[in-house]
């Protein structure tokens, strides 16, 4: 019962605390515009960060995953470079790691 | 202002569609992760953020590490205190009850679709709420219709569905590549995450990789306008000295 109510309570908590994270930066970034600096360090920083997270959230994740997963990923990659699409992408990269596993572990 | 919404929604419909579909595999993992359709509901509408709820459905376990959870959303989710600020010129003149409700519905893709017809002189705040409402719309249904379909998946990683968070991010991350500039960064911020990830526990490297690559470019602007200033000293002081010795 108290199990439940804890696991009950922090779901709650992860999820409004990320809806009120995530809220605070939409309307901060608009409220606070005309006092962000619009050049030097802070600009540069912030408009390489989106970048460096997403590659920082995926890189250890590449970087572990063996062949199959490395090969799929450049795949991927590549496919995003070249067609610009998210979705074509992604199956792109699924599809190959789908058919890896069918053909090498027949299990 | 409906009109306007109106307008916004079809404008967004195209991009809906890949939306919706990006959706549907969120809401498979969800399914495997032990996430009920409420809780994936409630979090669509209220975070409505997909690469953050990416990673949240990723370190969704119990017991879930709740702050790691927020701090990784907010590093995450860091890109929409510029969006905020690149929509000031749109909300010029709107209230701030305006401003506090249409910004919770402002996504990558609406935004993108907003500034763009913005430049061409066709984007109002009613346009923007209006895409937002459409992606938001989409987003839960596809999320949703997932989460149908993967509580029937018994073998997950048979369609692969374990590599779909590895494929999402990988594609992310390529289509935020803005030139050459970016390779001294990207190398760092790669570095370290895998640094990070193999010696510090729970998801640290995010924030380290993250932060550690951003602050290169920042530094090095830092350096620059150092650099700029210095001769300028010395300059003076032989001008000034060759000044003397002429007079």
């Amino acid at each position: 019962m108290t199990l439940a109510l804890s696991t009950d309570l922090s779901i709650v908590m992860a999820i409004g605390g990320a809806a009120l994270a995530t809220y605070s930066l939409r309307l901060g970034g608009l409220l606070l515009a005309e006092r962000l600096p619009k050049n030097g360090g802070f600009k540069r920083f912030m408009e390489t960060l989106p970048g460096t997270i997403l590659l920082a959230l995926v890189a250890p994740g590449i970087f572990s995953a063996g062949m199959l997963g490395g090969g799929a990923a450049l795949a991927t990659a590549l496919c995003a470079w070249k067609t610009r699409n998210l979705l074509l992408a992604m199956i792109v990269g699924m599809a190959i790691v789908a058919t890896g596993r069918l053909l090498f572990d027949c299990s | 202002m409906i009109d306007e919404m109106r307008r916004g929604a079809l404008a967004n419909l195209p991009v809906g569609a890949s939306v919706a579909a990006y959706g549907s595999v969120l809401g498979m993992l969800a399914a495997q992760k032990g996430l009920t359709w409420a809780q994936l509901l409630a979090m669509n509408l209220t975070v409505f953020a997909g690469s953050a709820q990416f990673v949240m459905v990723e370190m969704w376990a119990p017991p879930l590490p709740v702050v790691e959870m927020i701090l990784a959303v907010l590093i995450i989710n860091m890109r929409y205190l510029l969006i905020g600020a690149s929509l000031n010129p749109l909300f010029q003149g709107k209230s701030l009850v305006q401003k506090a409700g249409i910004m919770h519905l402002v996504a990558d893709e609406n935004w993108a679709v907003t500034m763009a017809a913005y430049r061409n002189g066709g984007a109002t705040t009613g346009f923007l709420l209006g895409g937002g409402i459409c992606l938001c719309s989409v987003w839960s249904m596809g999320t949703l219709l997932g989460h149908q379909l993967g509580a029937l998946v018994v073998h997950p990683e048979r369609f692969a569905l374990d590599f779909a968070f590895v494929a999402v991010f990988t594609a992310l991350t390529v289509s935020m590549w803005r030139g050459k500039s970016d390779i001294a960064p990207w190398v760092t911020a790669a570095l370290l995450a895998v640094v990070a990830e193999r010696w510090l526990p729970g998801k640290w490297y995010i924030v380290i990789g993250g932060i550690g690559g951003a602050l290169l470019p920042a530094l090095q602007s830092i350096f620059e306008s150092k650099k700029e200033d210095l001769p300028q000293l010395p300059d003076k002081a032989l001008q000034e000295s060759i000044g003397e010795k002429t007079k």
